[in-house]
């Protein structure tokens, strides 16, 4: 008599598990701002946004509904409430006016999706080269990088969770590749 | 894939980055000053050496920025990463030959 207690299981256990392995949630609309400047002008402009933009390389700070995440040196992606833009335009004239720097408005351009689960670095490992270890890639870090041939902005803001931001014509190349990747990785 | 290290990101992966030619290749302070054979030195002659080679690389698809490497073009390995606008490291031929 074969042990049929032994193998029984729910038919939609283990396809459930599989599909809570890692989920793909659009973000909300966001205020976006592309900030690039001098050193002198770092303090003003972490003032004027109301977080102090991170020096450190690859860092993100956060404050309240506010992000800034840093993109190279002299750049920083910052993230905002929707509908921030003329405050934070009106913020920057204000505190860094007389100091060269620029200010790019890219809330349209770029759009973002958060990849969240147990699985999720594996799935994005898929089309990432970057060592998505915690330990190689801790919660609070932030990067340019490329999914496959799209470019991104990969943020880890949990241990298990990233934001993916991208310019929006992207959007379904990145979405697409990411659900194939899913599949497979279910299976 | 090779790993190249950014001297402001860390290493990363070589499918960030684009060539960006021979370093330290000074534009002219005066280029009207110039004959044509000079000009034409500044703007086609570029060394090409079996061996240690500084050149410019930028990581286009990181933080954005130029900056230059030292290379060995016989073996690929990279000696040296530095932000741009520093010297040339001065590294022994021995160790440039390892
Ligand atoms: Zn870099």
């Amino acid at each position: 008599m074969p042990e049929t207690a032994a193998i029984r299981q729910g038919a939609f256990d283990q396809l459930a598990a599989r599909a809570a392995a890692v989920t793909f949630t659009p973000c909300p609309p966001a205020a976006r701002f592309v900030f690039r400047g001098r050193p002198a002008g770092f303090a003003a402009a972490g003032d004027a946004f109301g977080v102090a933009l991170p020096q450190t390389a690859c860092r993100a700070a956060t404050t309240g509904s506010r992000s800034a995440l840093w993109l190279g040196p002299d750049e920083w992606l910052l993230l905002a409430e929707d509908g921030a833009v003329a405050a934070i335009e009106a913020a920057f004239a204000d505190r860094l006016g007389q100091q060269p720097h620029s200010l790019v408005d890219v809330s349209h351009r770029n759009t973002a999706v958060e990849i969240a689960g147990p699985a999720a670095a594996d799935v994005l490992n898929a089309g990432c080269p970057l060592d998505l270890r915690l330990e190689a890639f801790p919660v609070g870090m932030c990067t340019r990088t490329l999914f496959a041939k799209a470019e991104i902005v990969l943020w880890r803001t949990d241990a298990q969770r990233f934001r993916v931001e991208v310019w929006r014509s992207f959007a379904g190349y990145l979405w697409g590749l990411l659900d194939e990747i899913r599949r497979e990785h279910a299976a | 894939m090779l790993l190249i290290p950014c001297p402001h990101c860390g290493e990363r992966p070589e499918i960030e980055f684009r060539y960006g030619g021979e370093a330290h290749v000074a534009r002219p302070a005066d280029p009207s000053a110039l004959d044509d054979e000079a000009w034409a030195a500044y703007l086609y002659l570029r060394n090409n050496p079996k061996g240690l080679h500084a050149e410019r690389w930028r990581h286009i698809h990181g933080c954005g920025r130029y900056f230059n490497v030292l290379r060995d073009t016989v073996s690929d390995k990279i000696t040296a990463t530095y932000k741009a606008g520093e010297p040339r490291p001065d590294l022994p031929a021995t160790e440039a030959a390892e």
